[in-house]
């Protein structure tokens, strides 16, 4: 019988198409290619230059995010571009996409959205596949047990051409989730748990793959948010094994396989899952039990203390110049420090769930004096579920901005930023200096948490509202 | 690409762990379309106290900085985003090798393939390089070895295929077009095969 293999063993063996040697990196068959606006226009250029063509178009899809504004039109039919650079880059993406014969979904597409958001909207993201795209947190695709990792542009044209690339294979790390998440915690607390626990380079040359009850019992949502700050552990990949929630989500998708074919990727993708005594390089193990809402103190996403907790006392040189930057001193509690922007949005956490639980903290409350807030879905087809679920009205009667979907404030280079010495709680991902605007200052958490703050004006433990209803609470409106 | 055999220049230390992509060129630098000139944006905001006031303490901004080709930096280099444009940037500013105790994957394979040799050492070799300060040294590749200017020679090693790629010059999209028929040949049996064909 052959021998026990883990779902990156599965994932890797089934796409090798040429094998590594002493001499070379494999070569890897690429199932899905996401691209957008920021990362491409070099690689198409590249293309151009050498007269080669895209080789699978059919397994190319665009979209623009980063750097595309969140403001609607204007009047005139124009986008409210940053400046003119940002306005080519879109411009770029599109004439490229023509040119070339990539499926766009454009500005004006009902499924445009951030990349990691709409691949999993579209059903285009699908268990056993490799994913790449010219960003890091390709790495949420691997909820649905598939290998999805982050590239460079010279990746991007090497997969352009040649719906390839060379890779060598990671090692393999097991991060076992025990036990069950309590009831108001939710997956970004787990995930930045596990970040504070492995340290921001734990997982380099690794892919994770998360197991355990609690993960198990996560929806896909949640799944694509822990898998989502993979690479802020450092690891190449993050991954699920697909089950019985990941082909419920899937089923009836636009891209998803229909009929027949269905019937025989859902039998393929059954037998994706780790086999029994599989052997990992590494194993990491968290209980769930005792994590609480968590937020971050520093500039690195593993930077994260409870939001009971304090700010830690600085371990090296690296945490004091942090805590300058943040302004904070060691054993003050993080509850009760005064804000001035909340960010809900991102790849992250953007997704109609996220909003729900932003929603059910903010519903019959407003947002504090003085705090700006911006709420941003990640894609159309969220934003359109978010209007008619009611919560985008609970938003905006709060007192909250409701945006057009796009990468906005997580990387601030379309318009949305936090001002310089601003205090931000954000549900994104990276809080590293200048990452929201130059200047600006990041607590990354939940959008529980994230919501809870905007009310209060301060940061807060978002259990002290979901445990009392409306008019018994804090910070009531 | 530019072959790179051998590197001598002074050494800037950047002591500080985890520097991250949006550090070596933050994010509101990205509109742009092409990959040159990104060197007068790298380290933007590291680089300055506030707009117009330079940091004196940042190693970049010492006049015995200038010219440096070799960057030692705190563990973690390059962690964060996938922007290859922190490895243009890079290079536009000169930088030919970037030497830490443990570097970003992503980053490691961007800086490769614009012709930026990336060292890992082990944390003791590393440590006595992080001590120097704007020393003069050279990192020979042909005998994968740094001989910092008055004390004893380090040895490192690098993987075989990128040390080839950077000794030789050679492009990776070269590399994977030379593969191109096995590769159309892997994705016929393959298509056949999630079609259906398959038992
Ligand atoms: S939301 Fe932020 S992290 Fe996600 S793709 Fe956009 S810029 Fe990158």
């Amino acid at each position: 019988m052959a021998s026990p293999r883990t779902l990156l063993d599965k994932l890797w063996d089934e796409h090798v198409v040429v094998p590594a040697s002493d001499d070379a990196p494999a070569v890897l068959a690429i199932d899905l290619h996401l691209v957008h606006e920021v990362t491409s226009p070099q690689a198409f250029d590249t293309l151009r230059e050498r007269g080669l063509s895209v080789r699978r178009p059919d397994r190319t899809l665009a979209t623009m995010d980063h750097s595309t504004p969140t403001l609607p039109k204007r009047a005139d039919g124009s986008l409210p571009v940053v400046n003119e650079q940002a306005g080519r880059q879109i411009d770029r993406l599109v004439e490229n996409c023509r040119a070339f014969g990539v499926t766009l979904h454009g500005y004006d597409s009902p499924n445009r959205g951030i990349v990691h958001v709409m691949g999993p909207d579209l059903g285009a993201t699908q268990p056993g596949m490799t994913i790449v795209c010219g960003d890091s947190h390709t790495s949420t695709h691997g909820a649905f047990g598939s290998l999805a990792f982050g590239i460079g542009t010279s990746e991007v044209t090497q997969v352009l051409a040649t719906q390839c690339l060379l890779q060598r294979k990671a090692k393999a790390m097991a991060v076992d989730v025990d036990g069950e998440l309590p009831s108001d915690v939710d997956a970004k607390d787990l995930i930045l748990a596990i970040i504070a626990e492995l340290g921001v380079g734990g997982g380099t040359g690794c892919v994770l793959e998360y197991r355990g009850e609690a993960v198990r019992s996560l929806s896909m949502e949640g799944r694509m948010t822990v898998c989502n700050m993979s690479i802020e552990a450092g690891a190449r990949a993050g991954m699920i094994a697909p089950d019985a929630v990941t082909i419920e989500y899937l089923r009836d998708r636009a891209m998803a396989p229909a009929g027949e074919a269905w019937e025989r990727a859902v039998d393929r993708w059954r037998r994706l899952p780790t086999d029994e005594g599989a052997a990992f390089d590494r194993t990491a193990r968290v209980d769930a039990c005792s994590i609480e809402p968590m937020i971050t103190w520093g500039t690195n996403p593993g930077a994260a203390v409870r939001v009971s907790g304090v700010v830690p006392e600085p371990a090296d040189r690296s945490d004091e110049k942090a805590l300058a930057y943040m302004g904070f001193e060691p054993g003050q509690a993080m509850a009760g420090k005064g804000i001035d922007t909340v960010f809900i949005g991102s790849c992250t956490n953007s997704r109609i769930e996220d909003l729900r639980a932003a929603a059910e903290v903010m519903r019959g409350r407003a947002v504090a004096s003085g705090v700006r807030t911006l709420i941003v879905p990640g894609s159309g087809p969220v934003k359109q579920q978010a209007e008619n679920e009611g919560l985008a009205d609970v938003f905006v009667k709060a007192g909250a901005e409701w945006r057009e979907p796009g990468c906005s404030m997580c990387i601030a280079m379309n318009g949305d930023r936090v001002g310089a010495g601003e205090l931000a709680v954000s549900t994104s991902n990276r809080n590293f200096e200048g990452r929201q605007g130059a200047g600006a200052r990041t607590m990354l958490a939940s959008p529980r948490t994230a919501a809870a703050c905007a009310v209060a004006g301060e940061v807060v433990d978002p259990r002290e509202f979901t445990r009392s209803p409306v008019g018994a609470g804090v910070g009531d409106a | 690409m530019k072959p790179l055999k051998a590197v001598r220049s002074v050494a800037v230390v950047l002591p500080e762990e985890n520097i991250d992509t949006d550090r070596i060129i933050p994010a509101r630098f990205l509109s742009t379309t092409t990959s040159d000139g990104l060197g007068k944006h790298a380290f933007h905001d590291a680089r300055r106290l506030a707009e117009g006031v330079p940091d004196e303490s940042f190693a970049l901004n010492d006049a015995r900085a200038h010219g440096a080709e070799i960057l030692i930096a705190g563990r973690n280099f390059g962690c964060g985003s996938s922007r290859e444009h922190a490895a243009w940037a890079l290079g536009d500013i000169g930088v030919r090798v970037v030497i830490s105790s443990e570097i970003a994957d992503i980053f490691r394979a961007n800086a490769s393939r614009n012709g930026i040799l990336p060292i890992v050492l082990d944390v003791e070799s590393h440590g006595r390089l992080m001590a120097c300060g704007f020393e003069t040294m050279e990192v020979d590749l042909e005998a994968c070895e740094i001989r910092p200017e008055g004390s004893e020679p380090i040895a490192f090693e690098v993987d075989g295929f990128m040390r080839r790629c950077l000794l030789d010059g050679t492009d990776h999209l070269g590399f994977l077009l030379g593969h191109y028929s096995a590769i159309e040949s892997f994705d016929a049996a393959r298509d056949a095969r999630l079609a259906g064909a398959e038992s």
